[in-house]
């Protein structure tokens, strides 16, 4: 039942709003709303109700087991929440002058220089909003650099045919063309292809290392090479940065420019679809292009930079800086990690995704890419299962969800047909990962014996199997409430 | 664990990573810390941060959240959950956030809206891509934007567009009413050609000031332009509604609207997170960029919500995506749709009214202090422009000063964006301001303003 079929005439949270409406009167009336907006009218007991009931319907990390490769969902700390949550932080008007800002800035000019340490890169901005963002600053700072050389023939960025589907879409965003490099068999970039790629006309290649196929990349010295020698620029996706926090940094790699998606390494929340923040680091010769604002300090002082101080940054990405509530998230987590905690993330996430990836195999599923160690995920191919019980990796999706499980994700990466890419995280202890091992078995056996449990999945859930075709083709994207 | 596997240690997993490469100690970052001394060390933080009065809008506004709001929207199964990917097992999301859209379009009187954006700012970038897309009779990719705009919403859509080609125009505002002209806007039309893609609108304007949209709208119909509104939702309870604008039967309406949500129940928090919300007819949905979730049926007819028209996105599409957007400020937006349930129609209204009768009461204070003006005739919402007297020698920057040093935090100084306004600053009182607060910042500015021009200064120095 939707909030508006709670509706009574009438009916508010009282309480929450001035008791009479003031006179509007001497706004011009062809200026004023001349009916009232259909909103729901219900008590404040009728709104808290109906949505603790919905947030009831979700699946969570804090109520299931949530193995989303690529997604990194480990545990969020309530502390992360209610310490950014002070009033002293959330009072804070964006353009409070510096001076009576200085609490909230500290926290952010460490920050800048925490990720920094972490990543191996001279300076970060903590501007772009999610992970998209900051790959939009990355690739527009590549832009920027070359064009002030005078480089302007730089029209085209590299893409590996494994990366994620936001790469090529940012590279068009920003003006370039998009050239995709194989990937070889054993999830290592297809070194002869890229040198056959590279050129004059090479703006940059965006790599995300360990790739999405679950594997470190290990010719990279000889990629950063390959492009740095054909004059472009080394961009890194920050997506699988847990698998090698405080390990291997991506500056030491030899990359110019990388964006870090806090809400995966970083422990902020997914909340349902975001807010992320997608904090790019850049080497020594980019830093004049950095998004706006940073924070820096002078005499003991904190304050933001402006267009003044940095006039060849790429400029705003927003109205004011980021998402400062998920930067604060962001700087206590790494507060509580510390540098050996840092490297604890990595090495348990790592140990946790490489024991998952043993038990797969010992339980007879077919691996994306054998005989290599996993990053911090790695994938299934349920390929065998589908042709030979025509059950699909949606299917196996679907059934996990009836067994308690989020699953992981499916359909990615494009490359691996039927596959499921698994990421544990280090939050899991090894009763967790049994378990889901179990289930995962249980549904192997399932698809042999029963298929049809599979097909049917899931049963135990609020709805059954959605009929997306219909949604895409009825298209019903709002409720109108009759007045 | 380690026998599974068949490593010795932890470290043999990382073998594959060329041992000249490996980290060393994370020397700048500092040891771990348990929750006790990280709570110690965030009051402490927070502390330091500002408590004064707050009449400073420009974008960010100071409203009354219900308690009820974000007591929910961080219960775990919201906070930690991600993207809706797997339908079935997110509903809860997937629902409020047909709910979510449902009020928007109630709300901006639009087709459509989506799950949201990142912010107003990158929102309205959004839009203008949307309309480039949407236009194809258009070939100019010129868009109009008056300098009524936000300054900081041109700049960042300057950002995310200009490497598309696309070209931002300004149209001057008219210097006594704050508004642009249909004049002003036909006569830099002509000057750039005639083709021009959309057209901007922001209501109310940055000056607070309300613009005439219904003749505007209609003129740019006429003239194969789309109507790009910029608005704040909450004032869309008092104002007429973006889908509306305009008095011609055919075609009525903003073509596509956008803005900041922050005012439906987001914290100020330094600047976000917030959201950007994205509205449009529904002829546009196809160049609709980020999520939209649709209504549906499950196997047994039972209603349920999807993730919809995905064909759009750059997971299916990748480089012919409508954009690299993903994420959505799906977290900001559960509080703004539990906020929108409680108040209803009547509780926006009512506060939307409140901010209007405050603001009017605090420029109606202000101005009867000697040298402090109101700069636009006609009617303003929630925020105004006053003029502080030139003879008094002082920029707005050392006024705003002294009133920080006396505990308000005056308004937003236009100097820098608009130096033809001399010393003038934009004040605002939203439904929290009572008179109490509006006779404390009277007081204070009378008192600056009375300072010698050496005190102050001394004092803007030592701030």
């Amino acid at each position: 039942m939707l909030i508006f079929e709670h509706s009574s005439k009438g009916r508010r949270g009282a309480p929450q709003s001035p008791a009479e409406k003031a006179s509007v009167t001497s706004i011009p009336e062809n200026l004023l709303r001349k009916d009232s907006a259909a909103l729901p009218e219900v008590s404040e007991l009728q709104a808290v109700r109906h949505y603790t009931r919905l947030s009831q319907k979700n699946f969570s990390i804090d109520t299931e087991f949530y193995p989303l490769g690529s997604c990194t969902m480990k545990y969020n700390p309530r502390a992360c929440n209610s310490l950014a949550m002070l009033p002293g932080f959330l009072n804070a008007h964006p353009l409070t002058p510096d001076a009576q800002n200085q609490g909230f800035l500290a926290c952010m000019h460490e920050l800048q220089s925490m990720l920094c340490e972490a990543t191996g890169m001279s300076a970060f901005s903590l501007a772009p909003m999610a992970g998209a963002q900051g790959e939009f600053a990355g690739v527009a700072m590549i832009d920027a650099y070359h064009k002030s050389r005078g480089d302007d023939a730089r029209k085209e960025i590299l893409v590996p045919d494994a990366a994620h589907g936001t790469n090529p879409a940012t590279a068009v965003m920003c003006g370039f063309a998009v050239k995709e490099i194989p990937t070889l068999d054993n999830g290592d970039v297809d070194l002869e292809a890229l040198k056959q790629a590279v050129g004059p006309q090479t703006a940059g290649l965006m790599l995300t290392n360990p790739s999405t196929l679950g594997v470190f990349e290990r010719n990279i010295e000889a990629i950063a090479k390959v492009v740095h020698e054909a004059g472009g620029l080394l961009y890194y996706d920050g997506a699988n940065l847990n698998a090698i926090l405080g390990k291997i940094r991506p500056g030491d790699m030899g990359f110019d420019v990388i964006h870090s998606n806090l809400h995966k390494t970083f422990s902020t929340p997914h909340g349902g679809g975001g807010p992320g923040s997608g904090a790019v680091g850049v080497a020594e010769r980019l830093i004049p292009f950095l998004p706006l604002p940073t924070v820096t300090r002078d005499n003991e002082q904190y304050r933001y930079l402006t267009a003044e101080d940095c006039p060849q940054s790429i400029g705003r990405l927003s109205a004011f800086m980021g998402n400062p509530g998920v930067l604060l998230r962001a700087y206590i987590y790494m507060r509580f990690l510390g540098r050996e905690g840092m490297v604890r993330v990595a090495e348990f996430a790592t140990l946790n995704a490489n024991y998952m990836m043993a038990e797969a195999k010992r339980r007879g599923f077919t691996l994306a890419i054998d005989g290599r160690r996993a990053s911090h995920e790695f994938i299934i191919t349920l390929k065998n299962e589908a042709r030979e019980h025509h059950v699909s990796a949606m299917d196996f999706a679907k059934r996990l969800l009836d067994l308690g499980y989020h699953a992981p994700t499916t359909y990615f990466p494009l490359l691996v047909p039927e596959c499921l890419l698994i990421e544990p995280t280090e939050s899991e202890a090894k009763e967790a990962l049994d378990g889901f091992m179990d289930a995962l078995e249980q549904i192997k056996q399932e698809a042999e014996s029963n298929p049809e449990i599979l097909h049917a999945a899931p049963q135990t859930l609020p709805v059954k199997r959605l009929d997306e075709v219909r949604a895409a083709k009825q298209l019903d994207l709002a409720f109108k409430a009759e007045l | 664990m380690l026998d599974s596997i068949g490593v010795d240690s932890i470290d043999d997993l990382f073998d594959e990573i060329p041992a000249h490469l490996r980290a060393g100690v994370l020397e700048a970052v500092p040891h771990g810390m348990n929750e006790m001394d990280i709570s110690r060390l965030m009051r402490e933080r927070a502390s330091q941060n500002s408590t004064a009065l707050c009449f400073l809008g420009a974008g960010a506004y100071e409203h009354h959240i219900p308690s009820a709001v974000w007591e929910i929207t961080t219960r775990g199964e919201f906070y930690s959950a991600y993207t809706p990917y797997q339908a079935e097992a997110s509903q809860g999301t997937l629902q409020l956030t047909y709910e979510y859209q449902s009020m928007m379009t109630a709300l901006t009187a639009m087709d459509v809206s989506n799950a949201s954006m990142y912010d107003g700012a990158s929102s309205l970038a959004e839009a203008i891509l949307m309309a480039v897309r949407a236009n194809r009779k258009s070939k100019s990719r010129k868009i109009l934007i008056p300098t009524t705009v936000n300054p900081v919403y041109r700049k960042t859509a300057h950002t995310i567009v200009k490497g598309q080609q696309i070209e931002l125009v300004d149209v001057p505002y008219d210097h006594a009413a704050g508004t642009v002209t249909l004049e002003q806007v036909k006569q830099i039309q002509a000057q750039e050609g005639g083709d021009i893609t959309a057209l901007v609108l922001q209501q109310p304007n940055f000056f607070g000031c309300l613009e005439d949209v219904d003749a505007i709208t209609d003129w740019a119909h006429e003239n194969n332009i789309l109507v790009i509104a910029v608005i704040n939702p909450l004032t869309m309870a008092v104002l007429n509604p973006p889908g509306n604008w305009g008095v011609a039967d055919t075609n009525p309406g903003a073509d596509i609207a956008c803005g900041d949500g922050q005012p439906l129940g987001a914290p100020m928090s330094a600047g976000g997170p917030y959201y950007g919300l994205l509205c449009c007819k529904q002829a546009l949905v196809r160049q609709m960029p980020g999520r939209i979730v649709g209504r549906t049926v499950d196997l047994d007819d039972k209603e349920g919500f999807v993730l919809t028209l995905q064909a759009r996105e750059q997971h299916i599409r990748r480089s012919k995506a409508t954009s690299n957007i993903c994420t959505n400020q799906g977290l900001v937006v559960t509080a703004s749709t539990i906020y929108m349930a409680i108040q209803g129609a009547q509780g926006l209204e009512n506060t939307a009214a409140a901010c209007f009768a405050n603001n009017n009461k605090l420029v109606e204070k202000l101005t009867a202090i000697d040298g402090v003006k109101k700069v636009f005739a006609g009617s303003h919402f929630h925020e105004t422009v006053l003029q502080l007297d030139k003879s008094s020698g002082r920029p707005a920057s050392e006024v705003l000063a002294a009133l920080m040093d006396k505990g308000v935090l005056g308004g937003f100084d236009l100097s820098l964006d608009y130096p033809e306004l001399g010393s003038a600053i934009l004040v605002c009182a939203t439904e929290m301001r009572n008179d109490d607060d509006i006779e404390i910042y009277a007081k204070a500015l009378q008192e600056v303003l009375n300072m010698s021009a050496a005190t102050a200064a001394q004092l803007a120095e030592s701030a």
